[in-house]
């Protein structure tokens, strides 16, 4: 929808490729409308354009991205509604800054199929494929370099798994406390640590583990990790990519589908790399028992070989090595690393943002560890802790109290509020009396006298009338 | 690590110490028939390795471990183990104590620790070795870190010992000839989580429990080591085995036993060495390898010219070359990597290079011998040629004979003159058993004819050597025709079984073809996980989980299924012929259904199943002929059928076990389904409940599926109606038909 625009900067196009280090082309996919944000999310704010920390999450994204120089992208959005609303916003906020090229996508066709509509798009050596609610400072120049180094078909990043929800705020209850520390992953990876050869997700963790034996024959020795995540930030061979979503044309995730596909065939690739053609397929039986006779006296040599693949790719019916990489890339669990793909997310992340990985969210916190705008009014004996927002023209009463929470922008707050745990987004009223813990109010929501909500969310505009206690409800208007 | 215990602690510990010697138990029987023919007529622990029995190094290792007390079970020819301990200086000496254990009837390691327990001899740590092992790793810090465990977890009663050592990913086997071994082991604890030795080729994936990873966030998963059958056990091991009658195994029993028992939570842990040697001697090739390991001197200081255990001085010279004192032809070639006993003569223009040759050998001229092991007393003939061969006490290659790779010529074997014996081929002057053990390997069996031969062993070979062949030549019709002219002994056949395997396990190198055949094979894997939907889900099929799940634990779970399957069919045959009653038929399937984790409804369709495959195979003429059948066996076995029947669920089966046989594999029954149908009810077996809930369960199916509720259609009706007249009449049936 934007080519024009794309046309007119051919310029700065070729400028930012010069400077880029890599030839990387990156694909944001900003998803549509989650279903395990709502009511969080709504026609007028898609996913990409939830606040975290009073700015919308593609920006976290997008700004990591032009820290690693990696500034030649394609947001890819679904629905026409949701792309429009986020091209807006991105012309308008990096206008100067990025070369970013919004796609729109049918609804419901998964990851893979969203790379597979844009795929004419993709041009570029490697391609660089992101979720757009990732909210990290793990620099993605670092995964493209892996990538790079390794000559890989996929590289993916890896972060430590979250231990728990939120823990030491007493307030939370509701959550218990019993839950193990979230599996997302289970990964096998070479002893090097630079090889990914299992990957588990999804419905499979529930159940025993599979390895392929092949794979471990040639390599020895795995290590099987349940804390590590897939942050589905990848780096893949343009090539390889395409190929596999054209042959594979039921494949719909990235993740559940096209990485496993491409972990499990890694010493029996199918995909063509770089294009070349295969070594005649069917090759003369000569050629074959020559080869077999140099992989027979390698083995009688008992030659260390360099690499697991080379070995078994040497094997490989007498063609070229028939085996692809897949790489990792691990970042330090001093990294700050996480999705905004639930609720529970979307409160945690602004809870971090605010507090722990303040340095991400871009504001300068005070020394009492807080940011309020200087443009927000407080009443008299009214107290904004630590680690808490107050957006821009933003009023509150007097003898409210905010704890641990992010207050949007030109929100009215009356007397003796108190707010902990809790995200409000912008134009909230709230009135007086009111308790809120460990909820999210979406914008323009209406909260009349002593609303006591605990746990809850609200949907955009929902006016909750006076005095009703909420404890772990969503509470939305009717769509439709 | 105990130095930085508190005094107190560490005076106790070495109370503890003084108080128990540090014993080790040592099996002098492999229980394995890997080095047959040869350990019909020697124990395997007796078997010269470059020119020092097996359990010389193994004793002599425990010695040097600091280890004081030494108990030594014997089984298979136990006499001659005993005899050669009792000549040997082993019994004598000071603070090492080496008393034996004599059994005739073990036919298992499981069996030889029962009898141990049974003794009362061991008092506190152990080590569990078997005779072949040759080591030279100090055991201090093993079982330092052992007894530390054990204080901190009563449960951790065993640390096994491991070693880095690759297998080729295209053999799937080791260097020492053993199977390629998959173990998971908690990287922090080493903890051993997963033990698979006994390769299963057919299964492309290993499939590790899910709740592994619950206590541990990683395990590092293994096919880079090897076992060392090196163990330190504590006590409770014994009691173990003691407690699990059928534990037969050391590792495919007991170590599995161990990790999927999860209601003791006993656990085995893991001790990784890495600059000493640790290795087992399994089988032929293993004997090459450690052989060869011991003449490069990896297992120092148990190498040829150091003396230990009574071997006999010989001298280091370049390359690699023992040579004790031997007569020599100025023009016979020595090569490297070679070890001449005393003794030995050896002709003009011979070449040895890379084997070992034993004490007392005559080898004539012009004869080539390459990676061969010639034991004691051998006499070679001139121009005979040797390639990786195995050639025992006694033997007479007469002139010219060859013997190509992997030949193992068993004692006082014979060959004619040049005669060339076949690669692969065993020689003894034993007939082949006919009859195989083939539920339990095991070497006893031919205890009987070691006695006899025990003057041998003493070392006064030359002498028994005369009177045994005669002896032999006496008693039995020498096969000579088979060995070339002159030639005594029998060649072994190969048994069917093995024959593929034989180059595995032999001393000669792997042949080209066969590896190239074993690259096709890894690729031909490869192909099939890539391909193959069932090992792992096809290409895109991972978000239909709920299907995909069923294919991947359905393909387990049907291979118990079968095995279960034949099981039942094995006894109910046996019970039919051999006329067994039927409440013994019940207790052993019972027994059956337990073992295989199996639910009433799958012995009810298994025994259906084979109660009409019997009716099956009783001969008949016609479709009506085989109801007939059918019937009658059905009628005489009506009682163990009913035993599995208590529920309608379980009758449902039996009438899916039925359709499922008229489909596929007795499609014979296919017209007469209904019939039998109708027999089954009218014989009280299967209840009119069970088969109206069958046709409503079939409601919905496909048409094909539907074919035989079609065929019943009016029995069906019947039915209905019947339940519709009597309505409250059922419920008083019903009762009846369960007693």
């Amino acid at each position: 929808m934007e080519r024009g625009e794309r046309e007119s900067e051919t310029p700065r196009n070729a400028l930012s490729s010069c400077s880029a280090p890599m030839d990387f082309q990156v694909v944001v996919l900003a998803g549509g409308a989650s279903k395990k944000l709502i009511p969080l999310i709504s026609k007028e704010v898609p996913k990409a354009l939830l606040p975290v920390a009073n700015r919308p999450v593609l920006s976290y994204v997008l700004e990591l991205l032009e820290q690693s120089n990696l500034k030649d992208l394609i947001v890819v959005v679904e629905g026409q509604d949701a792309a429009v609303r986020v091209g807006g916003w991105i012309s308008g906020a990096y206008v100067d800054r990025l070369h970013v090229e919004v796609a729109a996508v049918p609804e419901d066709v998964g990851t893979a199929g969203a790379l597979r509509a844009i795929a004419r798009h993709l041009t570029a050596k490697d391609i660089m494929v992101v979720n757009g609610d990732l909210v990290s400072d793990v620099p993605p120049g670092a995964v493209a370099a892996a990538h790079r180094r390794h000559d890989a078909a996929v590289t993916a990043m890896l972060c430590s798994a979250p231990v728990s929800g939120p823990s030491e705020s007493g307030s939370s209850g509701g959550k218990d406390k019993t839950k193990k520390p979230g599996r997302y992953n289970i990964i096998g990876l070479d002893p090097t640590k630079q090889f990914l050869l299992y990957i588990a997700t999804g419905a499979e963790l529930e159940k025993d583990i599979r390895i392929q034996k092949s794979i471990l024959r040639a390599v020895g020795q795995m290590e099987i990790r349940a804390d590590l995540m897939d942050a589905h930030l990848y780096a893949f061979k343009r090539s390889v990519l395409q190929e596999v979503l054209d042959q594979k044309d039921t494949f719909q995730s990235l993740k559940q589908d096209v990485l496993p596909y491409l972990v499990r065939s890694q010493l029996k690739s199918e995909v063509l790399l770089n294009g070349a053609p295969q070594a005649e397929e069917n090759g003369n039986e000569k050629v074959n028992f020559q080869k077999n006779q140099v992989m027979v006296s390698r083995i009688l040599a008992n030659a260390s070989t360099p690499s697991f693949h080379e070995f078994s790719g040497l094997g490989t019916n007498g063609s070229a090595p028939r085996t692809h990489k897949c790489c990792v890339y691990i970042a330090s669990n001093r990294k700050y690393c996480a999705r905004l793909n639930s609720i529970q997310a979307f409160s945690d992340i602004n809870r971090d943002v605010t507090g722990e990985a303040s340095h991400l969210s871009g504001y300068s916190f005070s020394a009492q560890n807080n940011n309020i705008h200087p443009s927000a009014e407080l009443g008299s004996k009214t107290t904004v802790g630590p680690h808490c927002m107050l957006g821009e023209g933003s009023q509150m009463g007097d003898k409210c109290s905010v704890k641990r929470s992010v207050i949007g922008r030109h929100c009215r707050i009356g007397s003796n509020v108190k707010v902990a745990n809790s995200v409000i987004m912008n134009h909230v009223t709230i009135g007086d009396g009111c308790s809120i813990q460990g909820s999210v109010i979406c914008s323009n929501v209406q909260l009349q006298e002593r609303v006591v909500l605990k746990d809850c969310q609200v949907g955009a505009g929902f006016v909750v009338t006076a005095g009703s206690e909420c404890k772990g409800e969503a509470l939305a208007k009717k769509e439709k | 690590m105990g130095a930085q215990r508190k005094g107190a602690t560490r005076a106790e510990d070495s109370d503890e110490l003084a108080r128990v010697p540090l014993q080790a138990i040592l099996l002098a029987d492999s229980f394995a028939t890997k080095f047959r023919p040869i350990t019909l007529e020697r124990p395997k622990v007796l078997l010269p390795l470059v020119n020092v029995p097996m359990i010389s190094y193994t004793l002599a290792w425990l010695e040097s471990a600091g280890v004081e007390e030494v108990i030594v079970f014997c089984c298979a020819h136990s006499k001659q183990v005993i005899g050669y301990l009792e000549s040997s200086e082993w019994l004598s000496q000071p603070n090492f104590s080496v008393t034996t254990i004599e059994s005739h009837n073990s036919v298992s390691a499981g069996d030889a620790l029962r009898l141990i327990y049974e003794r009362n001899v061991i008092h506190g740590d152990f080590i569990l070795i078997s005779g072949d092992t040759v080591s030279n790793m100090s055991l201090t810090q093993v079982l330092q870190e052992h007894r530390e465990r054990k204080k901190k977890d009563p449960n951790a009663v065993m640390t096994m010992v491991i070693k880095r050592s690759k297998s080729s990913p295209i053999t799937r086997q080791s260097r020492l000839g053993t199977d390629e071994l998959f173990m998971a082991i908690d990287p922090n604890t080493k903890q051993l989580l997963y033990y698979e030795d006994k390769a299963d080729y057919s299964k492309a994936v290993i499939c590790l429990d899910k709740l592994l990873l619950t206590d541990n966030s990683s395990i590092s998963l293994h096919n880079d080591t090897q076992d060392c059958y090196i163990d330190i056990c504590s006590p409770e091991v014994l009691s173990l085995f003691t407690d699990n009658f059928d534990y037969q195994h050391l590792r495919r029993h007991f170590v599995k036993g161990l990790l999927v028992d999860d209601i003791m939570g006993y656990k085995i842990f893991t001790h990784e060495i890495h600059s000493s040697y640790a290795a087992r001697i399994d089988n032929f090739r293993s004997y090459d390898t450690i052989s060869k390991d011991i003449i490069q001197r990896w297992t120092y200081p148990f190498v040829p010219d150091v003396k230990f255990g009574g071997n006999s001085a010989t001298k280091l010279e370049r390359q690699g070359m023992y040579r004790a004192s031997v007569v020599q032809s100025r023009s016979a070639e020595i090569g490297p990597f070679t070890v001449i006993g005393n003794g030995t003569k050896i002709g003009s223009n011979t070449k040895i290079s890379n084997s070992v040759v034993g004490e007392g050998c005559t080898i004539g001229s012009n004869v080539s011998i390459e990676g061969s092991y010639i034991w004691n007393n051998v006499t070679i003939e001139d121009n005979c040629k040797l390639m990786h061969a195995i050639v025992c006490d006694g033997v007479v290659m007469k002139s010219g004979a060859v013997l190509e790779p992997g030949v193992v010529l068993s004692f006082k074997v014979v060959i004619g003159q040049q005669f060339v014996v076949p690669s692969y081929s065993k020689v003894s002057l034993h007939e082949q058993p006919i009859k195989q053990d083939s539920d339990e390997e095991l070497e006893y069996a031919d205890n009987s004819s070691g006695i006899g031969e025990l003057s041998s062993i003493a070392g006064t070979v030359d002498k028994s050597n005369g009177v045994m062949s005669s002896q032999l030549s006496g008693e039995q019709c020498q096969p000579t025709d088979e060995l070339g002219t002159g030639g005594i002994g029998y060649v072994w056949s190969i048994c069917e079984g093995s024959h593929e395997e034989e180059w595995r396990h032999s001393i000669a190198p792997i042949p080209a073809d066969k590896l190239a055949e074993a690259i096709q094979t890894t690729e031909d894997d490869l192909e099939l996980i890539t391909q193959d939907g069932s090992v792992l889900p096809a290409s895109g099929e991972l978000k239909l989980d709920s299907i995909d799940s069923d294919d991947v634990d359905n393909e387990d779970s049907r291979d118990d299924s079968i095995d279960f399957e034949k099981e039942v069919e094995a006894t109910f045959l046996r019970a039919v012929h051999e006329n067994i009653k039927e409440d013994h038929v019940i207790l052993e399937v019972n027994s059956l259904r337990l073992s295989y984790n199996k639910l009433f409804a799958d012995c009810a369709g298994a025994i259906f199943y084979s109660m009409m495959k019997l009716a099956l195979e009783t001969p008949h003429t016609s479709a009506s002929e085989l109801c007939n059948n059918a019937v009658s066996v059905i009628t005489k076995w009506k009682k163990l059928l009913k035993s599995y029947l208590n529920d309608i669920d379980e009758q449902i089966e039996v009438i899916l076990t039925f359709e499922e046989m008229c489909l596929e594999s007795a499609k014979e029954f296919f017209p007469v389904f209904a019939k039998i149908l109708w027999h089954l009810y009218d014989k009280d077996i299967i209840q009119e409940e069970a088969v109206l809930k069958w046709d409503d369960e079939k409601k919905d199916a496909d048409d094909s599926d539907k074919v035989f509720v079609k065929q019943s259609e009016k029995f069906i009706q019947w039915l209905r109606e019947a339940s519709e007249e009597e309505e409250g009449g059922g419920g008083e049936e019903e009762e009846g038909n369960q007693e």
